[in-house]
């Protein structure tokens, strides 16, 4: 704004000489493409960028030089790391991650991330630098067709030529990764167009676009059908997922299980809309989910899909999932309905807008005997599974009892990011959150090396909250080289390494699966604490039960970044289990 | 129940077969998919199709009835509960207007081929000419060394008439894709008119289940 408003100035004055014509100049000002992009990101409240330079986006970054007071860039290790933290920032703050790389390798780099955006539908807009326009398909130094490599993995993307694209091409990228179903939106600008000058006439953000129709009408007649089908079900069942985070609404998701009383269980990325212990919230959905929610979504009479994609990993095999029942589908995706589970009746539309139509036409009720079949369940459950993982008393030290101990230091206020495996299985089942926008973590593409950066853009995103990164010993070493962006940036994240010395769940399906011929599932680590202290980060390694309480209150109380690694036994398992091809109803305790 | 009991018969499909049954109920269908003119949309659209492994038996995009406005037409072999996922994949790109989905019955199809032959051939044998004529066949270019011909129809009547050149020398041939006008459809103007405004109407945003009564087979 400050080069904005010289210009400005600088132009009136000229103006105020006389020479030129009173009337366009007031409009409109000389600025490069590149301060046409960080205005344009300053008007749609960026106020981080996580990014790293390189040839083909340096004038960018040169402007960004006298931008350092109103968007804080944050230069990370790796292009991957960016976009991971970019994911992190856009899963807590409900804002659009913004990402900066060059071309060529740095835009190769986000295409793990744009993926993982994309299946998750996390907001992003990333912004590459390309060669210049006049060398395109030249095979020059750093180029590579980005747009193309990344079709598959974006919502929208697009290609800036000349400057007085900018504007336009932002104003949409912001407005289509946000809206609808949000998505990942990647604009890659090729290198004159960013140095040159053009008549900027201010920033002006996007609301429609004709070709794109984010929210559907909501109809009135699917909703009446879908009140009538609950109203008259006998076991009615809720599962919910991202959606209701991504549409903001918790409270609207809150309500209409409660006058309902319909239980509701969350899958991976759902986790949160609701607290941990809300008395309708039944557990987890999926391959490691909980027992009841599991088997009775195989006995319910009405399924109540809400803002959820029936993953595979959430419905086992597809033929034998909830063939009783009928099913009610509330998504905004319309490609969603019938994609895996037929529909009995589609309500397609933001269920920020079809909740409170539903609550209002749904009878008030309680289905105590129904729940109490969930509570049974629970207590199978806990009796042989979750007592003795969370509460061991010799042994090893298990991830259930890191991560139930931390719980009783959090009393479910963190947030908590966690990388890919059993690790993530443990902890997204045993994690307590109060509050949504709480649970970060890979869930479609599963991707190891996600929740070191991604904590840190979390970070960003919630400031005043404690972010704690539970990460499995193989995850944290693809992407540690970002403790050289918390040591610069002296961002205070909490980190968990649980440490079992294995690729912990894939060694669990080669003992289960694969005859325990255990291949190349033994991985060593370094010292990651002297690691971590290379990179001037607190930390200490645990092994010892009675060690666990005091060291976990030690990293939440430390001022700054704190590296806890711990060692947990190394041959466990993660119980309960759909194995792959089986039915929900075939879940096993052990 | 009744009221569940209506929209279980909307889940059927326009040419009657049952959604759950339509599994392996494989012919070929005609999409129709109007969008923006933008670069790189074609490789936007074909990457829906590849990523599933499924062939395009056709493809044909050009400037619609409308400017600015391109139709796609895509053909493909598959059983209508695939068609109908890929139909809303490609609809969800931010550029596509609208995808629709026809059986070959429900639409008027041609394509247009072209074939060369050696002048000579067809002044000395009175024979060709008269095959081209019974083809419904038209000479284009007629040169000294060779006239090129060019017919319409469908592919079986395209092929029929290079197996009858065939003997004669025929030198060269192409054939364009399938371009395919939809039996029942009003043309797209007035829903062009509602995609323009800010708050399109209930009629605009379909909801396939509501239109299956109707002529017209949309998403």
């Amino acid at each position: 704004m400050e080069v904005v408003q010289e210009i400005i100035a600088e132009s009136v004055k000229s103006n105020s000489i006389g020479e030129i014509e009173t009337k366009s100049v007031k409009s409109t000002v000389e600025v490069s493409g590149s301060v046409a992009l960080l205005e344009a990101l300053i008007i749609e409240g960026v106020d981080v960028i996580f990014g790293y330079p390189g040839g083909a986006i340096m004038p960018i970054y040169d402007a960004l030089y006298d931008y350092q007071e109103k968007l804080n860039h944050i230069l990370v290790r790796h292009e991957q790391g960016g976009i991971h933290a970019g994911q992190g920032y856009a899963r807590t703050s409900g804002k659009v991650g913004v990402v900066f790389a060059t071309s060529g390798p740095g835009a190769t780099n986000l295409v793990t991330g744009l993926a993982d955006a994309q299946i998750d539908s996390t907001p992003l807009v990333c912004i590459t630098g390309q060669v210049f326009a006049h060398l395109l398909g030249t095979d020059a130094f750093q180029e590579t067709d980005v747009i193309n490599i990344t079709n598959p993995v974006t919502k929208w993307n697009y290609q800036v030529t000349d400057a007085t694209e900018i504007p336009e091409a932002i104003a949409k990228a912001f407005y289509i990764a946000k809206s609808g179903r949000p998505g990942p939106v990647l604009i890659d600008i090729t290198k004159n167009a960013q140095i040159q000058k053009f008549a900027y006439e201010g920033y002006t953000k996007c609301n429609h676009i004709r070709s794109y129709r984010p929210k559907p009408v909501v109809r009135m007649s699917y909703i009446q059908q879908a009140a009538e089908l609950i109203n008259n079900a006998k076991k009615p069942f809720v599962i919910w997922g991202q959606g209701v985070i991504l549409g903001s609404a918790e409270q609207e998701f809150k309500t209409f299980i409660e006058k309902s009383g319909i239980p509701a269980a969350w899958t991976i990325l759902g986790a949160g809309a609701i607290p941990t212990a809300h008395p309708l919230n039944v557990g987890m959905l999926g391959m490691h989910g909980n027992y009841g929610p599991n088997v009775l979504t195989n006995d319910c009479d009405v399924l109540i899909a809400i803002g959820m994609r029936f993953d595979d990993r959430v419905t086992g095999r597809l033929d034998k999932y909830a063939k009783q029942a009928k099913v009610i589908h509330l998504d905004i995706d319309p490609a969603e309905i019938d994609k895996n589970v037929k529909t009995t009746v589609p309500v397609w539309g933001d269920c920020k807008e079809t909740l409170p139509l539903l609550t209002q036409l749904v009878e008030q009720k309680q289905h105590t005997g129904w729940l109490k079949t969930f509570n049974e369940y629970t207590r199978q459950e806990v009796e042989q599974v979750i007592h003795k993982e969370l509460n061991p008393t010799s042994g090893e030290l298990t991830m259930g009892e890191v991560i139930k101990q931390l719980n009783d230091l959090t009393h479910g206020e963190a947030i908590i990011v966690t990388d890919v495996g059993q690790h993530q299985m443990v902890a997204c089942r045993y994690a307590q959150f109060n509050h949504t926008r709480s649970n970060v973590t890979s869930g479609g593409l599963g991707t190891m090396g996600f929740a070191l950066p991604a904590a840190i853009g979390a970070k960003y995103g919630a400031p005043e909250r404690t972010v704690v990164a539970v990460i499995g010993d193989g995850g944290f070493q693809m992407t540690l080289q970002e403790m050289g962006t918390i040591m610069q940036s002296g961002v205070d994240i909490k980190i968990v390494i649980l440490n079992n010395r294995f690729l912990g769940m894939v060694r669990q399906w080669q003992e289960m699966f694969n005859d325990r011929r255990y291949s190349f599932v033994d991985i060593q680590s370094p010292d990651f604490v002297a690691l971590a202290a290379a990179y001037r980060i607190s930390g200490k390694c645990i092994s010892e039960r009675d060690e666990l309480p005091g060291t976990l209150k030690e990293m939440l109380e430390h001022k700054g970044s704190y590296l806890l690694e711990v060692m947990v036994t190394k041959e466990n398992n993660v119980f309960p289990m759909v194995p792959q091809g089986c039915s929900v109803s075939e879940i096993r305790l052990k | 129940m009744s009221n569940i009991d209506k929209i279980e018969n909307q889940k059927v499909s326009p040419s009657g077969a049952d959604l759950e049954g339509a599994g392996n109920d494989q012919q070929e269908y005609n999409i129709t998919v109007y969008t923006e003119n933008q670069i790189g949309l074609l490789s936007r659209i074909a990457i829906i199709f590849t990523r599933r492994k499924i062939n395009i038996d056709s493809l044909n995009t050009s400037p619609s009835e409308i400017e600015s406005i391109h139709r796609f037409n895509i053909v493909i072999t598959e059983s209508e509960e695939v068609v109908r996922k890929l139909c809303r994949q490609i609809e969800k790109q931010v550029e596509v207007l609208k995808v629709y989905y026809h059986t070959n019955a429900d639409v008027i199809w041609q394509e247009l081929a072209l074939y060369k032959v050696s002048t000579d051939v067809i002044a000395e044998k009175v024979s060709v000419e008269r095959l081209l004529r019974e083809n419904g066949a038209r000479a284009v270019v007629i040169r000294k060394d060779y006239t090129v011909f060019e017919t319409t129809g469908h592919r079986e009547e395209t092929d029929n008439l290079i197996n009858i050149l065939q003997p004669y020398g025929l030198i060269e041939f192409v054939r364009s894709a399938r371009v395919a006008i939809i039996k029942n459809s009003d043309g797209f103007n007035s829903k062009l008119r509602e995609f323009e405004r800010l708050e399109p109407g209930e009629d605009v945003v379909e909801n396939e289940y509501l239109n299956k009564g109707q002529k017209v087979f949309t998403m």
